[in-house]
């Protein structure tokens, strides 16, 4: 366990980007995203939530794959570049890692996305603890402890009011420990032990900490996806991809051309299945209403994915869609519809 | 298009004539031999008013430096009122670029007739001198369209 | 509330109506959802209260092709709506029962939380009933509170009036919330100079992450297809590029509603990045003013709208630039 003082963070951040890129929640126009430091940036870790969460940094939102450029009668073809350099990505929260976590099953598993896979080679994970989980938080429900971010973190660090505690995980979380030795000195764990045990008691108070996730998983399929509730539901849903777009999970996404006049841009961008051209085909659609749409959302995250992935669900109780859904709705409320249903 | 710095600019502007009154002004101002810069690209409509805001978007999103639109005078519409609802439009267009910080020499809205020929060649030569000296269109274009 | 109920169990028990839109209560006591009631004993589940801020008149559009009447509860702004929604025949007059509900400005959770109130476990306070000037935050930090009117959505502080512009009848009190300019946001801008303009859109557009959350709750934005959507417009929908596309979404949108929208605010309301999208389209709706005349849309269903009429002494465009 290390220690560097508060003030000194921006030594640390002007240390990491000297040879690596770096990445953490930035304020901009009274919002705080995850962004790409610079000396004069409003860098934000207080704000216990980003509006996006971390997972542009390594699925963005849209990017290039290839871009084929036209000189008279030839066409060349240049594949996008794939990350080489190392970059850091600073003040993920528990449910982020864990999200990454979840994407990675998916990228990393057969037939690997090139694109993905480079960027997590190259990414070191800085968790941050949160001190003041909020009441749209229960990523406890999932087994994550905000408290103490672990997973795939490489590093977990600890706002302490003075001080950042600082603690690597894993060797490349060592690496960067190592690079930044100069900026540490020694600190014993007993304090953090207090602020987990502080956050603990926040989290055993928070209004959906109790949440059940009895019945859901992969057996669940047949039961819940025939299930009348749906149609209930959906009803307010008004087809927005907001939900899906500031979800730490969400993996699906659209390829796409751009016509740049002399040429074309083939990239991805993520896609929501909200929408209704959503795994649009030349046949048509497979799913045609919205109820169908929004039930989907649902069943991936609660059924489908674990059934597939070894029970892991895909939602990690960030809270970023109960608090930005427009119509206030929410996998809570579908998760509280059938418990309630249940009984 | 590479832009090369040594290079001088050359804007590219995108006039969109209506078929009936600007389109034969431009025939007119060929064939009465009144030079106007090769940098204008003509697109002929049926009628000033089915340019859409989004027309005009998208040229400037695509690389054009300035974008006019050539009508009927009001009241000679070939269609009667196509113009008059063209000019309510284009003004609200052209307030809401100012308004998002878009120099507004950049759009423009002229009558001319067919038998204008003259005219058409004037404002077309001052217009191309005005977006010469505003420069190139950085603020809306789309920065994939440069490479 | 209880009024509400009371008289929606009897529109519905006496065949007047088949079903009800209204909203029902959350699992938090902030979070109503908007939500159609077909039976008496659903309408326990009814709530309206400070937080009930989504308009439902877009709703109406999905009511006005089922079968039988449907009783909708709106809110003085969400009643310009209809009217507009009217004028275009997206909705059936036919097809609606309206109560008009009285309104003492809506809540905006996201207000209270910005007052460094965390935690939050009950909200007392914004029940239409009560006076309305403070609630009472129960977080499981103590007791906090909040005045009523630092916790309202933007819209409110510039409201158009509390009066309801149709209705089949008008139940509870209103009270006025309208305490600031409505167009002093769009001539603060104006004071701008290019540069400082285009760096604040730019910095407020480039956080859009082209959810289309203010394109699905408009209710001006009622096009079956969106030109957003279409698969033959290269622009597509989806991408976000912090470039001009943005940007292009949200002018060609506010152009699509300008001399329709209602300044509902709908569109600031849902957005998640909090960008003030409204200034958009109160900049249309002080331009329309300037150029044609006072114009309010949705105050009645019949009459001209400002881009779809004309008068032969219209300014010229070059207003724009000759006004500096």
């Amino acid at each position: 366990m290390y220690k560097i003082a508060k003030e000194n963070l921006s030594a640390l951040f002007r240390k990491i980007s000297e040879t690596m890129g770096l990445y953490l929640p930035i304020s901009s126009a009274g919002q705080t995203n995850f962004g790409a430091w610079a000396e004069d940036a409003d860098v934000d870790l207080t704000t216990l939530k980003t509006v996006k969460s971390a997972k542009d940094t390594f699925f963005p939102q849209s990017e290039n794959l290839y871009t084929c450029t036209t000189e008279d009668k030839k066409i060349t073809v240049t594949p996008e570049k794939l990350q080489e350099e190392d970059f850091v990505v600073f003040g993920m929260k528990g449910c982020d890692v864990q999200g990454i976590e979840v994407l990675d099953r998916v990228f990393l598993s057969e037939p690997v996305d090139s694109f993905y896979a480079a960027r997590r080679n190259h990414g070191t994970i800085v968790a941050l603890a949160c001190n003041e989980p909020e009441n749209s938080c229960f990523c406890n429900v999932f087994g994550i402890d905000c408290a103490d971010p672990k997973g795939i973190a490489d590093v977990a660090t600890w706002d302490m009011g003075d001080f950042l505690y600082w603690n690597p995980i894993t060797e490349k979380g060592e690496k960067l420990t190592a690079y930044l030795s100069d900026l540490f000195e020694g600190a014993d764990d007993t304090a953090v032990d207090e602020l987990k045990n502080s956050i603990h008691n926040i989290v055993d108070k928070l209004p959906y900490s109790d949440l059940s996730l009895e019945g859901w998983g992969g057996d669940a399929l047949d039961e819940k996806f025939n299930s009348p509730i749906w149609e209930e539901l959906y009803k307010p849903c008004l087809a927005c991809g907001t939900c899906t777009f500031v979800c730490p999970t969400c993996q699906c996404y659209d390829i796409k051309d751009y016509n740049t006049g002399n040429g074309v841009q083939r990239y991805r961008c993520w896609d929501s299945c909200m929408y209704s051209d959503f795994t649009m085909m030349a046949h048509g659609n497979n799913r045609t209403s919205q109820m169908q749409r929004y039930r989907q959302r649902f069943m991936h995250k609660l059924v489908y994915y674990p059934a597939n992935n070894d029970g892991v669900f895909s939602c990690v109780g960030c809270g970023r869609c109960v608090d930005k859904c427009p119509s206030s709705l929410n996998i809570v409320k579908v998760i509280k519809a059938f418990s309630k249903e249940a009984k | 298009m590479s832009i090369n710095q040594n290079e001088e600019f050359r804007p590219k502007i995108v006039a969109f004539c209506c078929n009936w009154c600007s389109y034969a002004g431009a025939d007119l101002a060929g064939s009465s031999r009144l030079a106007y810069p090769a940098d204008v690209k003509i697109i002929r409509v049926p009628c000033s008013c089915r340019v859409n805001p989004m027309f005009i978007l998208r040229a400037f999103e695509k690389g054009a430096d300035g974008v006019i639109l050539c009508g009927c005078h009001p009241g000679d519409c070939h269609y009667s009122t196509g113009n008059y609802y063209a000019r309510r439009r284009m003004t609200l267009l052209f307030s809401m670029l100012d308004f998002i910080g878009v120099e507004n020499g950049r759009t423009r809205v002229e009558w001319v007739s067919a038998a204008e020929g003259v005219k058409f060649s004037t404002t077309m030569n001052d217009f191309v001198a005005k977006i010469h000296k505003l420069g190139k269109n950085v603020r809306l274009g789309d920065l994939r369209c440069k490479n | 509330m209880q009024e509400l109920i009371t008289r929606a169990k009897e529109l519905l028990e006496n065949g007047t109506v088949s079903r009800v839109l209204g909203w029902k209560v959350g699992d938090m006591p902030y979070n109503p959802e908007p939500a159609f009631f077909d039976s008496a004993d659903t309408l326990d589940n009814f709530v309206y209260n400070g937080f009930c801020g989504a308009n439902l008149s877009k709703y109406m559009i999905e009511a006005s092709t089922l079968e039988g009447k449907t009783l909708v509860f709106l809110k003085p702004c969400d009643t310009y709506s209809f009217n507009q929604l009217l004028h275009e025949h997206r909705v059936d007059r036919d097809k609606a029962y309206i109560i008009g509900v009285g309104c003492k400005g809506k809540l905006d959770i996201d207000m209270i939380k910005a007052q460094g109130i965390k935690g939050i476990k009950d909200i007392k306070g914004a029940e239409m009933s009560d006076a309305c000037d403070t609630l009472t935050i129960d977080t499981i930090y103590g007791e906090k509170s909040c005045a009523y009117s630092k916790a309202m959505l933007a819209r409110c502080h510039v409201c158009k009036g509390k009066e309801h512009k149709i209705y089949d009848e008008l139940i509870g009190e209103s009270k006025d919330t309208q305490d600031q300019e409505r167009f002093a946001g769009v001539e603060y801008i104006e004071s701008m100079t290019p540069e400082e303009k285009f760096e604040f859109f730019r910095n407020e557009l480039s956080k859009c992450i082209r959810c289309n959350a203010c394109r699905n709750v408009c209710p001006a934005c009622s096009c079956r297809k969106c030109v957003f959507d279409s698969n033959k417009f290269d622009s597509a929908q989806k991408a976000n590029v912090d470039s001009f596309e943005e940007k292009m979404f949200h002018i060609i949108r506010a152009f699509h509603v300008a001399g329709r929208c209602t300044d509902c605010g709908e569109c600031s309301r849902v957005c998640p990045q909090g960008i003030p999208l409204h200034l958009f389209n109160r900049k249309f709706i002080k331009d329309i003013n300037e150029f044609y005349g006072d114009f309010s849309a949705g105050e009645t269903a019949d009459g001209d709208r400002p881009l779809t009429s004309f008068t032969f002494e219209d300014v010229e465009p070059s207003i724009v630039s000759e006004r500096g």
